[in-house]
């Protein structure tokens, strides 16, 4: 049986939800709601005319083979994102919690470059491999591996993909750290004593436990990888070499911030927020169902 | 949400200023120098400041030349924007189209009395400013142009006569390949790929690099850059690229680092590489012309600018717009200007700076920092050499790197490069001539 706890009265439930609500509207409504409006029309830089063009900035950028190109760029950046941030993350986390002496100093270690900014980081993997004083391009050197992601498309998106998952791995060991403490130890000793190895207990009974938290991360991830890896992509390849690292983010930001065409990159970020929500959608829909909470 | 931080920005600003700063008529000036350029700016601020008592200029350092733009656009649709504001030669164009937002400086000199004779700036470096007419529309400031560096140490120790004649792209050429042979990892490095062998390469050929006077002549501009001249020239890079012998750093001056650190023998990049040439190089170097391909086009015309100019705001009040007349007037006076040319080996505005210069000395103690001038000078420009003044350039270089990486990598004809640049370069000019319609 559902247990409800009912309020009397408006006035308290509003007031409780009002700053969640002012809160969305301000920094998301609001916004959403302008980036749409402004999509619907070619401005000048300065603000000083507009011309409505209808839905003809959404032509323009999808008769584009370039743009298009973008979301395959994008997908398999996310996708590479997606992947490189969580399992290593929770194969931290698993390890983490075996430890019964230091786990507090590992953790602590661990959720370190969460705190790094984007940005930051982008410089910190830029220095590292830069193809003429970087660290490991000197040591791949030494291995007789030639390492230049300044003209080679496929190195400059494993970079990108480093640098930006690099952050999140903190933040999904968290997640995964904490999930595994909420595992029951029975379950798990129950296993054991029916002769379950530690790997055969991982999947069989740790993993789908662990489903409504991968669920989470899946979801938060693909967000992440899709709206904030700009600030990483602009310092690190700025979208090169050609087009390699173009993800969508990336031409909202270099179209509206250096290009200074705000019409296209209106219009470009109602199709990424149109993208984004489909594919939430989809996650819930058929991901989720897969999930035991 | 810009609006609402820029004006608790000003509001914090007005309250926190001194009452007795309301006795000089104030000046915002906004530009996007950092290190020894910015001390260099802060000085010659300050040397206004303390000449006269009418006006206090406040120089605020706002980015990057991209952000110093879009901090002015985006105050600018704030209605706080400064009195004087930096832009990059690539955002001229922006500027141009965007009338009501910009005082013109023949307007403002003619205004405010102060002392102007458009005559007395060099021809090369305020025609990229000029409307078609010859009227000013912005100050130049800072300008330079590319030229080609010699690590001296470098060629000997390849076995190359250092002072081998570079002047043409033909010499280069067999000169690379000797240094290849000779042992040298990174015979050629660039920086400003687009700038030095696309948009100069095309002045310095005579050759359009765009239509309609390099859009000089109107908005509806098309790239002309895919044309034989330049074709030609990219595909040689493309080889020397695929030979090893030219090295591909980056889109912006990264290889500054690598020829400045003696790893590289010849390095084509602006001719205020001098100061940090000059600083850190542990070699022998020297400054030659940009090389140009013999019996191509026109060649040697004249190399064009980069660099910045000064543009005023609309918006302020007239006895403002005075002092912005005296500041822009004290900035383009002999002595200011010789020193700056002198300090920075950025360009000198005006002919009687140059000129102050020679009679210095400078030249004939510093070699090679004259070569620049007389690049730009010789010859009167052409409608091809005058500049470039494209809307959304900033995009269009973008597009330009990334059609060139293509060559570098091996994956596009510099044909079919090119092509693709101008395709999708003459898309985004037809939205800059609509948006600006």
């Amino acid at each position: 049986m559902e247990k409800r706890v009912t309020f009397r009265g408006w006035l308290l439930p509003l007031c409780l939800i009002a700053p969640q609500v002012i809160i969305s509207a301000v920094f998301f409504f609001y916004p959403a709601g302008q980036a749409i409006w402004q999509s619907l029309f070619i401005p000048d830089p300065f603000g000083l005319s507009m011309q409505y063009v209808g839905l003809g900035n959404f032509e323009y950028l999808l008769s584009d083979k370039f743009y298009r190109a973008s979301f395959v760029t994008t997908g398999v950046f996310s996708i590479l994102v997606t992947l490189v941030s969580m399992i290593p993350a929770l194969f931290l986390a698993v390890m983490a919690d075996r430890l019964i002496k230091g786990a507090g100093v590992y953790r602590t270690l661990l959720i370190w470059p969460y705190a790094v900014a984007p940005a930051v980081a982008g410089v910190l993997w830029l220095f590292m491999f830069n193809t003429r004083v970087g660290v490991v391009s000197w040591y791949l050197g030494n291995l007789g591996y030639d390492w230049n992601h300044v003209l080679n498309g496929n190195e400059a998106m494993g970079l990108v993909v480093v640098a930006s998952a690099w952050g999140r791995i903190s933040y999904n060991f968290l997640f995964f750290f904490a999930a595994l403490q909420a595992v029951p130890r029975s379950v798990i000793e129950a296993a054991a004593i029916d002769g379950a190895r530690f790997w055969r207990r991982f999947f069989t009974i740790v993993l789908p436990l662990l489903s409504p938290t991968t669920f989470f991360l899946l979801v938060v991830n693909v967000v992440y990888s899709f709206f904030e890896t700009f600030g990483v992509i602009h310092t690190i390849t700025s979208g090169g070499p050609q087009q390699s690292t173009t993800i969508l983010v990336y031409k909202v930001f270099a179209d509206g911030f250096v290009g200074q065409d705000l019409g296209s990159s209106s219009a470009q970020s109602v199709i990424l927020l149109i993208v984004v929500g489909l594919l939430t959608v989809l996650q819930f829909k058929f991901v989720e169902k897969r999930v035991h909470y | 949400m810009k609006k609402l931080v820029f004006g608790a920005l000003a509001a914090a600003t007005t309250a926190m200023s001194p009452i007795g700063a309301y006795a000089q008529t104030e000046i915002q000036f906004w530009h996007a120098f950092t290190g020894r350029l910015g001390e260099l700016v802060a000085a010659q601020v300050d040397q206004f400041n303390g000449s006269q008592s009418d006006y206090t200029v406040v120089a605020s350092h706002k980015g990057n030349y991209s952000e110093t733009l879009n901090a002015g656009i985006a105050a600018f649709r704030a209605g706080e924007q400064p009195h004087v504001l930096m832009v990059f030669e690539v955002g001229t164009a922006t500027m141009m189209a965007a009338g009501g937002a910009i005082k013109p400086v023949y307007e403002v000199m003619a205004e405010s009395g102060a002392a102007f004779d458009s005559d007395a700036y060099i021809g090369a470096v305020k025609g990229y400013y000029t409307t078609t007419d010859g009227q000013m529309l912005s100050l130049p400031f800072n300008s330079s142009t590319p030229v080609l560096w010699v690590n001296r140490d470098a060629m000997e120790a390849a076995g190359v006569d250092p002072d081998t004649d570079l002047s043409t792209w033909q010499n280069v050429d067999a000169v690379l390949e000797q240094l290849k042979a000779g042992g040298e990892d990174c015979p050629l490095v660039t920086a400003w790929q687009s700038w030095i062998h696309l948009e100069n390469f095309s002045a310095y050929h005579d050759v359009p690099f765009a239509t309609q006077d390099n859009g000089f002549a109107g908005l509806d501009t098309e790239l002309a850059l895919n044309g034989e001249a330049q074709v030609a020239h990219l595909t040689k890079m493309g080889e020397w690229a695929k030979d090893g012998e030219f090295i591909y750093t980056g889109r912006r001056n990264e290889g500054g680092a690598n020829f400045r650190a003696g790893e590289c023998a010849l390095f084509t990049e602006s001719s205020a590489g001098y100061a940090g040439i000059k600083d850190e190089a542990q070699f022998a170097f020297d400054v030659r012309p940009l090389p140009y391909w013999e019996g191509v086009g026109n060649a040697p015309q004249n190399t064009i600018i980069g660099g910045a100019s000064l543009w005023v705001m609309q918006g302020h009040e007239a006895e403002e717009y005075k002092g912005v007349g005296e500041f822009l007037s004290f900035l383009s006076s002999t002595p200011v200007q010789a020193q700056w040319h002198q300090d920075t080996g950025y360009l000198p505005i005006t002919v009687a700076a140059g000129d102050a210069t020679k009679e210095a000395g400078f030249y004939e103690e510093n070699p090679g920092t004259d070569i620049a001038v007389i690049q730009m000078t010789a010859k009167e420009p052409t409608a091809n050499s005058k500049g470039l003044r494209l809307g959304s350039f900033d995009q269009i270089r973008g597009i330009i790197d990334e059609e060139l990486e293509g060559i570098w990598a091996g994956d596009k004809t510099a044909q079919e490069a090119m092509d693709s640049a101008k395709e999708r370069g003459d898309a985004l000019l037809r939205r800059f001539e609509q948006a600006n319609k």
